[in-house]
């Protein structure tokens, strides 16, 4: 599998992403700046985190007309697999890729903070190095990741089996006070229905290395890797 | 011709911006005050001269860019003058 990070003005987690991915895919992902429009051989989209266009407007809601999100598009249309972390989940909502929208934290407060998040289902090519049931630590930076759908749409997301992340105790608990942000039913991260695109507000990326505190987020991209 | 598109939070989404500014109007002793809902307002410099096609025009722009239906409800207003 080919991994490739697509790049907006604005974006500053992508090293880190580019780090994630080359350890476990063994090479260097390619970076896509946002005014690309052929995406050649790339098996995996990844929407890094970030401040992408200042935020203008709406989180995400200018990247979401970039030119390269046609390609995005096309991409997800033929089956490609698409990660969009942070920014890059508001991203992938504002481009309709995924259903829902990135509120204003609850509290109102920019959260920076390590959460614990229970994965919700391991047989996707994004999950299927945890074990049913696994909690796992993950840093949050986002002041925007109040995750909101209408009722219909977040009862179709759980008829489906399409969330794929939710935030929880250590102990695998969802609670509300583990729901630091206040995302409609706990959703830190949903799936689309091919169960090809992710996108999810915490950073695995960033706790992929022991001298860094943890391998906690590594199992997302070996996952990736041997798919 | 200029539109003015306001763009708010549909009823039912949270607006916690707005409900900090409520509870900081209170913290100055202004009283009586209900509900706050935050939004934004755009301003857009057309060059359509006719009001219904200038109007037709930025809800079209109103709906694919300048508000996110999911959460935000626009109205606009053509200002002819």
């Amino acid at each position: 599998m080919k991994p490739g990070i697509v790049l907006f003005p604005g974006i500053n987690r992508e090293r880190d992403m580019a780090i994630a991915l080359e350890r476990a895919f063994g090479h260097a992902p390619r970076m896509v700046w946002h005014t690309e429009t052929d995406l050649g051989d790339l098996d995996l989209l990844v929407l890094p985190g970030g401040f992408s266009y200042g935020d203008y407007l709406r989180c995400g809601a200018m990247a979401a007309q970039a030119p390269v999100m046609g390609a995005v598009r096309a991409h997800v249309a033929r089956g490609g697999y698409v990660l969009g972390v942070c920014n890059g989940f508001q991203i992938l909502t504002e481009a309709a890729l995924l259903p829902g929208a990135l509120l204003r934290n609850a509290g109102l407060r920019f959260i920076s903070a390590d959460c614990h998040l229970r994965v919700e289902r391991t047989d996707t090519a994004f999950t299927a190095h945890w074990q049913p049931g696994a909690v796992f630590r993950a840093p949050m930076a986002h002041g925007d990741g109040n995750y909101f759908a209408d009722a219909a749409t977040l009862d179709r997301l759980e008829g489906e089996n399409l969330v794929a992340f939710r935030y929880a105790t250590a102990g695998g608990e969802v609670t509300a006070a583990a729901n630091r942000n206040g995302s409609a039913r706990a959703i830190a991260g949903i799936l689309s229905p091919n169960l090809r695109v992710l996108g999810l507000m915490p950073h695995p990326e960033d706790l992929v290395d022991r001298l860094l505190g943890g391998e906690d987020g590594a199992p997302l991209f070996t996952a990736l890797a041997a798919a | 011709m200029k539109a003015v598109v306001t763009v708010m939070l549909k009823d039912g989404v949270l607006d916690p911006q707005g409900k900090a500014i409520g509870q900081a109007l209170a913290g100055l002793g202004f009283a009586g005050v209900g509900e706050v809902r935050a939004g934004k307002v755009i301003e857009l410099e057309l060059a359509e001269t006719d009001p219904s096609r200038a109007q037709a025009a930025a809800e079209a722009m109103a709906r694919r860019l300048l508000a996110n239906t999911v959460i935000e409800s626009f109205r606009v207003a053509v200002e002819t003058a």
